[in-house]
């Protein structure tokens, strides 16, 4: 019974303070002591709000007010950090972050195409400016979007690095000292060894220490004064070590995108067969500078397409004329006088010149035409690009000529790769490859209005101040035009001939210093889940004591930090390996209920 | 390019056909295996009630000692790791542990508290490790020979579907539900080789049959070629993972809401309520039912990771920016974070149980609604589905 005595000296395990950073519940980390404090708080302030519904509400309220300590704007900013820290409010942010994602997915977004919100709010008289001015157009960087993420950010940073501090200190101690009962554990187990097996109880401490280093755990080997010596393991620190790889990691994308952002740019420009775009500011049709773009950023490489190929299915019955091929045969080189090179553009294979890339975004057919003046000078030659609009290319063409003599020119209509009219007179494309090319227009004379040097879309003819030479509703009707055919304008005004069809890519360039980090970051954030989510931090303590009729006993029990669906496994495992190593049989009578406890039993009968 | 096979598509659409309907009448085989069961394990408890006098009593004893433990055992453990510190504080630990792991006593993976379940009277629910029971349930076991028969021929439709287009069965919507509706087949059938969750199966069946019907009545398409944007290896691997992580979010929606009807129950009995839902007795606790859920959301979690990484990365290919807000890039961030939400919750007080079980169903509908109506009704990218 001396060890009994022995072990009240030292304070019952169940007793002893808690240091910081460990006291917080099993598996919630430093979140868990920013959270205890701060919801008992809250429960205070509730109880206060609570009462004051009362019939003597107010009395009460004020009584629970005076009570309340006054914190001071230092206590104020502690709690409203202790507030923003905590699992809850990041939990809130979170699924408010969800929430606020949303609407940019019902509402047309500028970033993503400018003119469609134009057209929205337009379309929309009644709450259309509404959106716009609790920017919902804008939706990823309007300022509450903003809000709720760098509050989320925040409020990680302010969780890892308390919990990276502790788990540092966590790494560089020792296992937790051996709980006074095991048997409370989740995993309890014994084992006893016979008298004849002449292992003393600081042996089989050592042999069960030597099996446990070897299944990876850190072991502390606690002989006390002998007689009931213990050992303290602890395996899985990597599990934290990955969470918390996988939250900075986050913060490293987060970083990554912001790079992007500042210091990137895009572009497009649609390139008609022939054509050769040279990466300067000018050379683009539309340009995207990042915040902290400069133009010295862009290598003066150039780009010409020679040649684009489309394939359409002409097998499948349900899909024909389903595309499925697109390639461009384009010639680069890297710098004005740098050899030219040969390369091929393709969906899914972009191109990388002078720090960019150079991706294929679309296609389309551009007509070639010329338009004659009145006096019979060629006023325009060239190839039109035709905007999509519909089924198997059918596609809006805009022409204006601004060049005409004595009058300005301007035509609108459409371009058929292979034209179908109906009974009704519609007019539809029958298919994507130029089959029976067809170019029906209305033609205009007038002022275009380019001459103000006001910027004008090239897709769209304003015919307010034009009048109208050719239209279907006039006496004139409608251009009709296949190739190599020429058509007169009414009134002397000029004419016009349908030349050929050439055909056109979009391309868009892209330059994103930020997008190789985002990639290492998001990287070690998968490689931190899968270790945070299946590395398992369990806990083993062993206790050994020697009965007086010369038995060894054993006990041991396993406390898992966290959801560990595993540990009974684990514990089977280490009962396995330990009774291999004293020749024992695992599945003996070894069961807390029907062996006495390792001597001086310190469990009280109703545990067992 | 290999050539379209028409006949094979053919073939395909019949398999498909077949297999949802050996697939109605597994649904109606478990239907019937939920009810039978319900009335036999009634009929014991009648028995073992007049037996053993009250029998909530020892239910609630029962609830009641799975808690104890390892309420026990966790503040054994956290003074144990403090014992360091100086001895001074005694009345802050007492409170601390009071207020620590009490609450999530029941937590953690304890197999004393899970022995410890299961085991009570009426109320009943079946055992939380979900391993086999010696009783022999006919109708499960027949609902199951169908389930795999349905799945063989399933197996068959998306294959054929393959040789006939000549490429992986997910280019459009038609196949990424025929092939995820095989999926989660081949999953749960997967599972019950390990562990009884034929009580899942009414469930699963029934979804994976709404599934097929939705394919072939809203999403047909023929078998043909993919349009350019399609055609990279990306689609093998970006559209697989998607496929994997919903088929499993499948499983753990229907897992979830069975825990919301299994916990209202539990707690209808607890409070002295009649049981009214029988067949729930075939179906583990509301806690074992989350925990379980929990994992495989955990496994989906990952592949959804997978998922939104390597589209970024293949969006950064065809289109030149990783990310930008296109609405499936919306829809498939969104139920990201909600299914990060709910790992969160699993970890946060007040939101396990329950609510953690409606994030997870949240979750699913948002799965469900990024498929359906983000494919078909928002102009975005992604629109290029079949359709």
């Amino acid at each position: 019974m001396s060890e009994r005595v022995k072990s009240t000296k030292n304070p019952p395990a169940g007793e002893a303070p808690k240091a910081a950073p460990e006291g917080a519940p099993d598996g919630a980390g430093g979140k868990g002591a920013g959270r205890k404090g701060a919801s008992s708080k809250r429960a205070g302030a509730k109880d206060a709000s609570a009462k004051s519904t009362g019939p003597q509400g107010a009395v009460k309220a004020a009584k629970a007010s005076a009570a309340l300590p006054a914190l001071g704007i230092l206590g104020m900013l502690r709690w409203a950090w202790t507030q923003l820290t905590s699992m809850r409010t990041a939990l809130f942010l979170l699924l408010l972050l969800a929430v606020a994602a949303v609407p940019g997915s019902l509402f047309p977004q500028r970033p993503a195409n400018p003119s469609i919100v134009t057209q929205y709010i337009k379309d929309h008289p009644d709450y259309g400016k509404l959106l716009d001015s609790v920017q919902l157009y804008d939706v990823y960087s309007s300022a509450w979007f903003s809000a709720i993420y760098i509050l989320l950010f925040i409020s990680l940073i302010g969780c890892v690095v308390p919990r990276a501090i502790a788990h540092y200190r966590a790494m560089r101690s020792q296992p937790p000292r051996t709980p006074q009962r095991l048997s409370r554990l989740p995993e309890y187990g014994t084992l006893v060894l016979p008298a004849e097996a002449g292992v003393p109880a600081s042996d089989a401490i050592e042999d069960a220490a030597a099996l446990l280093k070897k299944r990876g755990y850190r072991v502390d080997v606690r002989h006390d004064d002998g007689a009931r010596p213990s050992l303290g393991a602890e395996r899985g620190l990597l599990k934290e070590v990955g969470n918390l790889v996988f939250h900075t990691s986050l913060i490293g994308v987060l970083v990554s995108v912001a790079i992007g952002g500042l210091f990137g740019y895009s572009g497009q420009r649609i390139l008609v067969e022939g054509d050769t775009f040279v990466n300067t500011l000018v050379g683009y049709d539309q340009f995207t500078p990042g915040t902290n773009f400069q133009s010295s950023q862009l290598q003066p490489y150039s780009i010409q397409l020679n040649k684009f190929r489309a394939t359409f299915d002409r097998e499948s019955k349900g899909k024909y004329g389903q595309p499925i091929d697109f390639t461009a045969d384009v010639t680069t080189k890297e710098n004005p006088g740098a050899p030219a090179k040969k390369e091929v553009l393709k969906v899914n294979d972009p191109l990388t010149l002078g720090g960019t890339s150079i991706y294929l975004t679309g296609n389309g057919y551009a007509p070639v035409v010329t338009v004659r003046d009145g006096k019979g000078n060629i006023a325009m030659q060239g190839p039109v690009v035709a905007k999509l609009q519909g089924d198997n290319y059918y596609s809006s063409l805009v022409i204006k000529v601004p060049d005409a003599k004595p009058d300005q020119l301007g035509f609108a209509g459409f371009f058929l790769p292979t034209a179908f009219v109906t009974d009704q007179g519609i007019s539809f494309s029958g298919d994507p490859d130029l089959i029976n090319p067809q170019l029906s227009l209305n033609s205009y004379y007038g002022d275009l209005g380019l001459d103000n040097g006001a910027p004008q879309n090239v897709f769209e003819l304003d015919v307010k101040g034009l009048t109208p030479l050719n239209a279907r509703n006039l006496a004139t009707k409608g251009i009709t035009l296949s190739p190599g055919k020429t058509v007169t304008l009414p009134d002397g005004k000029g004419s016009i001939s349908f030349d050929g069809v050439k055909r056109y890519v979009g391309v868009d360039i892209h330059h994103n210093p930020g997008q190789v980090s985002a990639l290492i970051f998001a990287l070690l954030a998968v490689g931190g889940l899968v270790i945070s989510l299946y590395v398992n931090r369990r806990r083993v303590w062993v206790r050994t004591g020697r009965h007086e009729d010369g038995r060894t006993m054993v006990e041991y029990g396993l406390l898992a930090r966290g959801e560990d669906h595993r540990l009974a496994g684990e514990a089977a495992a280490i009962r396995g390996l330990l009774s291999s190593a004293w020749d024992l049989d695992a599945d003996g009578p070894q069961k807390p209920s029907s062996i006495s406890s390792p001597a001086g039993s310190a469990e009280p009968k109703k545990d067992s | 390019m290999f050539p379209i096979n028409e006949t094979m598509g053919q073939y395909s659409e019949l398999f498909m056909l077949l297999a949802a309907g050996t697939y109605t009448v597994a649904f109606i085989a478990f239907a019937w295996d939920l009810a039978k069961s319900s009335k036999a394990l009634r009929t014991v408890d009648l028995r073992a009630a007049a037996a053993a006098g009250s029998a909530s009593d020892s239910s609630e004893d029962a609830s009641d000692a799975g808690a104890k433990v390892p309420v026990a055992a966790g503040a054994a453990g956290t003074a144990g790791l403090s014992g360091r510190a100086d001895a001074g504080r005694n009345t802050d630990r007492v409170e601390g542990h009071l207020a620590g792991p009490a609450g999530r006593a029941e937590r953690p993976s304890s197999s004393v508290a899970a022995k410890a379940q299961g085991s009570g009277g009426a109320g009943q629910t079946a055992d939380a490790s979900m391993l086999y029971g010696g009783e022999r349930r006919v109708p499960a076991r027949v609902a199951v020979a169908l389930t795999v028969l349905g799945g063989a021929i399933h197996a068959a439709g998306v294959l054929t579907r393959a040789i006939g287009s000549g490429r992986v069965p997910w280019g459009n919507m038609y196949e990424f539900l025929t092939t995820g509706a095989f999926l989660v087949v081949a999953v749960f059938l997967a599972v019950l080789i390990r562990r009884d969750l034929r009580f899942l199966g009414t469930f699963v069946v029934g979804l994976v049959i709404i599934m097929l019907v939705a394919a072939s009545v809203a999403f047909w398409t023929p078998v043909g070629h993919l349009v350019p944007a399609l055609q990279s290896y990306w689609l093998v691997i970006h559209v697989s993972i998607a496929v994997l992580s919903s088929a499993l979010f499948t499983l753990t929606f229907a897992m979830s809401a069975l825990q919301l009807v299994q916990s209202h129950r539990q707690k209808a009995i607890a409070g002295g309520g009649e049981d009214k839902l029988g067949f729930m007795r075939l179906v583990p606790s509301a806690l074992s039912l989350e925990n379980l859920s929990y994992r495989i959301n955990a496994i989906a979690f990952i592949g959804w990771t997978f998922t939104l990484m390597f589209g970024a990365i293949w969006a950064e290919k065809a289109w030149g920016r990783f990310w930008g807000w296109d609405t499936k890039e919306v829809w498939t961030f969104v139920i990201w974070v909600v299914y990060a939400g709910y790992l969160h919750a699993r970890a946060t007080r007040g939101w396990t149980g329950t609510r953690a079980a409606w994030l997870s169903i949240v979750g699913y509908l948002c799965v469900v609604f990024n498929f359906t109506i983000v494919n078909q009704f928002f102009n975005g990218l992604h629109s290029y589905s079949g359709l």
